[in-house]
């Protein structure tokens, strides 16, 4: 499996974001997008996920049925969580809705910390641990491709070591990642990209 | 894909029926609607009567159109829309999933309602029942036909009132037949023609909704 962008462009609004990106990512390859607040690193992510048209070039998914959208899972600054659902109804539900065949839903709350919240409704969580309830979509549903957005936005050391583990186990599980980050947590191996700022 | 279907359905049932969920908003402004009404034309029990099934048909219409802008504007706003897009579950299906489960949690509770509200009016036995029968098929038409005004209105905040405009003039030939075949109903008459082309806008409603409602939501990405 290959996720190859080619000559890609994003236009939001007029204004034109990035052009001229390509880049091509292997089964087992992180890449992480860096770049100042503006550049386009979550439209870039939004782009590969099929959310929004790119102004030129493409996206494609070697080895995938469908498009790289339905072969993805999207973490995005939205966590995604009902308030007035249980933590563990949460998760049910994304675990049927994503079609489901990996972990159960008590597995990932409790690889995430919060198997001991999953009773309660979810407008008690934290920023924090409404971030790790979004982070356990990934493990509930088998996706090759993990899009993440600020995926450590919120989270305690604790919880960043655990993505840090869940990123490593997927890209040695032959998976492939694309992350925006500021300060992502390191990847072994990550490639990187810059977008904005001359680059 | 069955299970993707029945997990949308239930998630939103929970989510309407719990606190701050909205679904009791439109049994309360029926009911509101139609105890003022006699306060408004005066204590006229033939009037009233003979005028009963219009204003039941008016607040029920009315009533269906208060919860619409919601219906994806609250995935919109938490994220969950975009996962929604990208899921295997085609989008249209998942349309007609939202719509079936704002039917259940908002218009179903009107038509039971009905009957009970139209004694409020003086509405003749035959008549009730034929109101609760137009307007469990009437209630389903205008909610599939009010998943299009929501689904293009998603990305604008506060849109009830835009929805309520692109829904009205789109719902009047529901209200027309609605009320001519509750009055042949009452009379008697099993399959008069004003039922079946109520039947049949609710059909066409049924079909056309969530396809349309499916293509505005991924026209609304860009």
């Amino acid at each position: 499996m290959r996720l190859i962008v080619e000559n890609l462009a994003c236009a939001r609004g007029g204004r034109t974001l990035f052009e001229g990106l390509s880049f091509a990512l292997a089964a087992g390859e992180g890449l992480r997008i860096v770049g100042p607040n503006g550049a386009g690193k979550t439209s870039l992510l939004r782009v590969i996920a099929g959310l929004l048209a790119p102004a030129q070039g493409r996206v494609a998914l070697e080895g995938a049925e469908g498009g790289a959208g339905e072969a993805s899972h999207l973490i995005g600054h939205q966590d995604a969580v009902k308030g007035a659902l249980t933590v563990e109804e949460n998760l049910e539900f994304w675990r049927a809705m994503l079609g489901g065949g990996a972990a159960t839903v008590e597995t990932a709350l409790s690889v995430l910390g919060l198997a001991a919240l999953a009773p309660f409704p979810a407008r008690v969580l934290s920023a924090g641990q409404r971030r790790r309830l979004s982070l356990a979509r990934l493990l509930v549903a088998k996706r090759r491709l993990w899009l993440l957005d600020e995926p450590a936005s919120g989270l305690d050391a604790d919880g960043l070591q655990t993505l840090s583990r869940l990123i490593a186990e997927h890209l040695a599980a032959g998976g492939i990642t694309v992350a925006a980050a500021h300060g992502a947590p390191d990847v072994p191996g990550a490639r990187e990209i810059r977008l904005g700022g001359g680059a | 894909m069955s299970e993707a279907l029945k997990a949308i359905l239930v998630r939103d049932l929970r989510l309407a029926l719990r606190a701050g969920g909205g679904a009791g908003i439109g049994v309360m402004f029926f009911l509101a609607v139609v105890a003022v009404t006699p306060f408004a034309i005066g204590p006229d029990m033939k009037l009233l009567a003979r005028m009963g099934a219009a204003v039941l048909w008016i607040g029920a219409l009315l009533a269906s159109l208060l919860g619409l802008d919601r219906v994806f504007a609250v995935d919109q706003e938490d994220g969950s829309l975009d996962l929604l897009l990208i899921a295997p579950l085609p989008l249209t299906l998942v349309a007609a999933a939202k719509g079936a489960a704002h039917w259940i949690a908002t218009g179903l509770p009107l038509v039971i309602a009905a009957p009970l509200l139209g004694l409020l009016l003086g509405v003749e036995p035959a008549a009730l029942g034929a109101v609760a029968l137009t307007l469990l098929f009437g209630t389903l038409a205008l909610t599939f036909l009010g998943l299009v005004g929501a689904s293009l209105s998603v990305m604008l905040p506060r849109a009830g009132m835009l929805v309520a405009v692109l829904v009205l003039p789109l719902a009047v030939p529901i209200l027309i037949f609605g009320v001519a075949a509750t009055e042949a109903t009452a009379r008697g008459e099993l399959f008069s023609a004003p039922l079946r082309l109520l039947l049949a806008l609710c059909l066409f409603f049924l079909v056309l909704g969530p396809l349309a409602a499916a293509a505005a939501l991924r026209h609304a990405r860009d």
